[in-house]
């Protein structure tokens, strides 16, 4: 059934365009992978929210381009409650959702929309919970918004009240995230009566700066400029997704002309990208991290003195070097110099063997040996594992500690690096999803995150640390959290659960004549600001 | 003839039974988990993780969940993708018509070419052409595929600019799929340019594709060709002094192409294979591609009914082979 309506949805877009003028505005983007659907909600990558969520929804807020900062989006404006439990939104009016051959909305966007959009994925027993067999919602409930919203409620058609089980800062930043794209009620409800409910993840209908047209799976997403935009109109007419899933055939069609701009070059083609005149290179800071995470429940790892002196064995400059080319900084601390809260007056342990054979043999350290875990997979924050574990290798062995480097399959690594009483210490590393420093730290580093389940592959477990995290949270006084965070980077320092190793940069090549693109910090791809020239 | 087609085709029932039991049990043979996977860095709490392992079903012993999925087979139901929730049919039929106009265009140019280089190199066994062409299909037998299709597109693509880097069509064609086979519905478009445009497209990866099963055609088709000559019957022929072009062409070329055409049929395999790689390469919307991304997210479903669907198209063209060896050998005919 699906696959019929996506061909006849096709061919109706096809009369859409024939009908266009002819030499409209084609920005052409070379992604690099197929989304996974269409609706934001169940999905998890950021290839998808690309797709989905970024080009065809909005949020009640979003982040301001290029920034992590939050701003007004659907929500035109809100209030928090003095106890931080209540967060009232007021509604952006005159907001219209897309049309498409089989459904054209009948009102504007209203709170209807908002709840429909968070029930849907907080209610199992909500009729939409389930409109795919084998669905989830792995976003909503990791970013525990299951546990932390109370109840919605609509005052009015366009104000809505969230309540709050306890008080929460990042809440405002969760809600700018893509997993809760705002989803129109009414178009629900006409594949309801329609009997094509999957629609809604094949032909999605939103708000946002682009209309969905077609998809030909894994090769080409159709996207049209949104004439009735509330904010400001994107500057390209048509929007094209050209699905190249090897960087080295990315960089081929960039320079032939078959697209304007790609996303993660292969850090080998820097240089040439750099050196051709037809291309331009953007750089910046990602918002990620790259470490070495020892189990701080086992000796002798469980004294902080003996992981000071190890992390004091790395020559980290020499790691960038090596490993990241060059296109990474030396991390001192756990979150990211473009995050806000960035304690730089921490200062890194520095690199020096001799003073850390001092310390190991201090701590009565003689022929010491250990595991080094090297992840399977290549991620922004650790292009190569198995290099930087043998760096680390060569290093610790100036000290006189033996490595063994090991390894196993990614979903097993991530299983076994998180079980009780684990041997060695793990390279892993972490990218931000909203920008909001307690989105590494809590989720990384708090006596929460060692449980089952968590991400705190250290097992470090600090009370006054997070019992600062949990004060950050419970504020939300912008200044007193940056205290606290700052507070939380000293004794991180202090402690040293991690050897914390890179923050890698992220670069877009872009054809000379792309104006407008603007990076943004979480690494998402959105096309509303950008212009060809000539 | 009938009864040799209705006992190859019951030949493919325990077949596919055994396809079923091989796929279902490798994917689950290797480490990894699709919902660890799925979950990544932040990691899934236990309780989560039981919640979806029983709605997905992977809570039940190993074989409760094989006879549930071949009861399901039986239904007509082939399951759906953990990763992107929908029938794997549906995806099966969304790519495939690509990854076939892509094989059919390769293996017609690697039998068109394969053939005559390999006769060719018979007759003039030992000559400058036999020497060049058969290390020449050495060399393309063990070429390294994906280095091979980003030579070419560096070349062809980058440097002289002849040849499109990816994809199926120029971006700027936009029309309905009709048939999925670009080819055909650039035709039916009646849009100017778009044919050629699709042509275009399909000379690097079909190349890329083409080169093993080329190199083995040519190498079957000499080997086959210089044992045929060497047979009474053609000496015979040419005893009685019938032309060299009707003693090859006719008493040597016919019996020499039994032994091609299984190579041919088998090729198949080899180009699903292939597949893999050049669509990979060439960011061709084919099965290839689809399979290996499935498997590195052990998404089971798909490889196991994907493997099933595959299995049984190749059977069935190594049917179809059989049946044309009666064309050619009478002998087998009534077998």
């Amino acid at each position: 059934m699906s696959l019929f309506s996506t061909r006849l949805l096709a061919a109706s877009a096809f009369a859409l365009m024939a009908a266009a003028p002819l030499h409209a505005k084609t920005f052409v983007y070379c992604s690099e992978g197929s989304p996974e659907g269409f609706d934001p909600a169940p999905y998890t990558s950021g290839t998808t929210f690309d797709a989905s969520g970024h080009a065809v929804y909005n949020r009640l807020v979003q982040f301001k381009p290029g920034t992590t900062e939050i701003e007004p989006a659907l929500a035109e404006s809100w209030e928090v409650s003095e106890d931080g439990l209540e967060y009232t939104f007021h509604l952006r009016k005159g907001v219209k959702f897309h049309s498409n051959d089989k459904f054209t909305p009948s009102r504007e966007f209203n709170a209807d929309d908002v709840i429909f959009t968070f029930e849907r994925q907080a209610n199992a027993d909500h009729p939409w919970h389930e409109y795919m067999a084998g669905i989830t919602y792995e976003y909503y409930s990791s970013m525990e918004m299951d546990k932390l919203i109370k109840s919605i409620e609509k005052l009015d058609d366009y104000t809505v009240k969230f309540t709050l089980n306890q008080p929460e800062a990042p809440f405002l930043a969760n809600v700018a995230m893509p997993f809760v794209s705002i989803v129109s009620k009414e178009y629900a409800d006409a594949l309801d009566a329609a009997g094509t409910r999957e629609d809604l993840n094949n032909a999605p209908i939103g708000t946002g700066p682009f209309k969905f047209v077609a998809y030909q799976k894994d090769a080409v997403i159709r996207y049209q400029k949104n004439a009735d935009y509330w904010g400001e109109a994107p500057k390209i007419d048509d929007l094209v997704f050209a699905i190249t899933p090897d960087a080295s055939v990315r960089l081929q069609k960039l320079k032939a002309g078959e697209c304007h701009l790609m996303p993660y070059p292969a850090p080998a083609d820097l240089d040439e990208i750099r050196a051709d005149p037809n291309l331009k290179l953007d750089e910046q800071p990602g918002l990620n991290v790259g470490y070495l995470a020892y189990n701080t429940t086992v000796a002798p790892f469980d004294n902080p003195q003996v992981r000071k002196a190890l992390n004091m064995a790395m020559d980290k400059q020499a790691l960038i070097d090596a490993v990241y080319q060059g296109n990474a900084e030396v991390a001192k601390n756990p979150i990211p110099p473009t995050m806000w809260s960035y304690n730089d007056a921490v200062e890194d342990d520095k690199y020096d063997p001799e003073a850390a054979k001092a310390m190991l043999d201090e701590a009565g350290l003689k022929d010491l040996t250990m595991e080094v875990w090297a992840m399977p997979v290549q991620r922004p924050y650790m292009p190569n594992a198995r290099r930087t574990a043998e760096l680390i290798q060569s290093d610790f062995a100036k000290v006189g500690v033996k490595v063994e480097i090991v390894s196993y399959e990614w979903g097993e690594y991530l299983k076994k690096s998180m079980e009780e009483g684990r041997k060695g210490a793990v390279i892993l590393g972490w990218t931000g999803d909203n920008g909001d420093p307690d989105n590494f730290l809590s989720v990384l580093l708090s006596c929460a995150g060692a449980n089952p389940g968590g991400a705190n592959r250290a097992f470090w477990c600090n009370e006054e640390f997070s019992d600062l995290l949990a004060k950050a949270k419970a504020t939300s006084d912008h200044d007193e959290r940056v205290k606290l965070y700052e507070q939380a980077q000293v004794i991180f320092k202090q402690e040293a659960p991690w050897a914390t190793l890179a923050h890698s940069t992220q670069y877009v090549p872009m054809a000379k004549n792309v104006t407008g693109f603007v990076q943004s910090p979480l690494g998402d791809y959105t096309f509303e600001t950008v212009d060809l020239t000539e | 003839m009938f009864r040799f087609i209705l006992k190859k085709l019951l030949y493919l029932v325990p077949t596919m039974l055994g396809i079923t039991l091989v796929a279902f049990g490798f994917i689950r043979l290797l480490p990894g988990d699709p919902v660890l996977l799925m979950a990544g860095e932040r990691g899934v709490s236990p309780e989560r993780y039981a919640q979806i392992a029983a709605q997905l079903g992977y809570d039940k012993p190993v074989w409760q969940q094989y006879l549930h999925y071949l009861g399901n087979l039986l239904q007509g139901d082939l399951g759906n993708s953990l990763v992107t929730k929908k029938p794997v049919l549906n995806e099966f039929l969304a790519l495939f018509p690509a990854t076939v106009e892509l094989a059919l265009v390769a293996i017609t140019i690697a039998t068109v070419i394969g053939v005559p280089v390999g006769v060719i190199a018979a007759i003039k066994r030992g000559s400058w052409f036999d020497q060049v062409s058969m290390t020449t299909a050495l060399v393309g037998f063990s070429m390294p595929i994906f280095w091979w299709g980003l030579l070419l597109i560096i070349l062809f693509s980058g440097v002289l600019g002849w040849t499109p880097v990816s994809g199926r069509i120029s971006l700027m064609y936009f029309f309905p799929q009709v048939t999925g086979f670009m080819l055909i519905d650039s035709l039916l478009s009646g849009q100017d340019g778009a044919f050629a445009s699709a042509l275009s497209h399909l000379i690097l990866p079909s190349i890329v594709l083409a080169t093993i099963p080329l190199a083995v055609i040519a190498r079957q088709t000499r080997s086959a060709m210089l044992e045929v000559m060497g047979e009474d019957y053609v000496r015979t022929a040419r005893a009685k002094g019938l032309s060299p072009r009707r003693v090859i062409g006719v008493h040597a070329l016919r019996n020499a192409m039994i032994p091609v055409i299984t190579t041919i049929g088998l090729q198949v395999g080899v180009l699903m294979a292939g597949a893999i790689l050049t669509e990979t390469i060439f960011s061709w919307p084919g099965i290839g591609k689809w399979m290996i991304d499935s498997i590195s997210r052990r998404d089971y479903p798909v490889v196991q009914s994907g493997l099933l669907l595959i299995a049984a198209i190749v059977m069935i063209v190594n049917l179809v082979v059989d049946l044309t060896y009666g064309l050619i050998n009478p002998r087998i005919r009534h077998k």
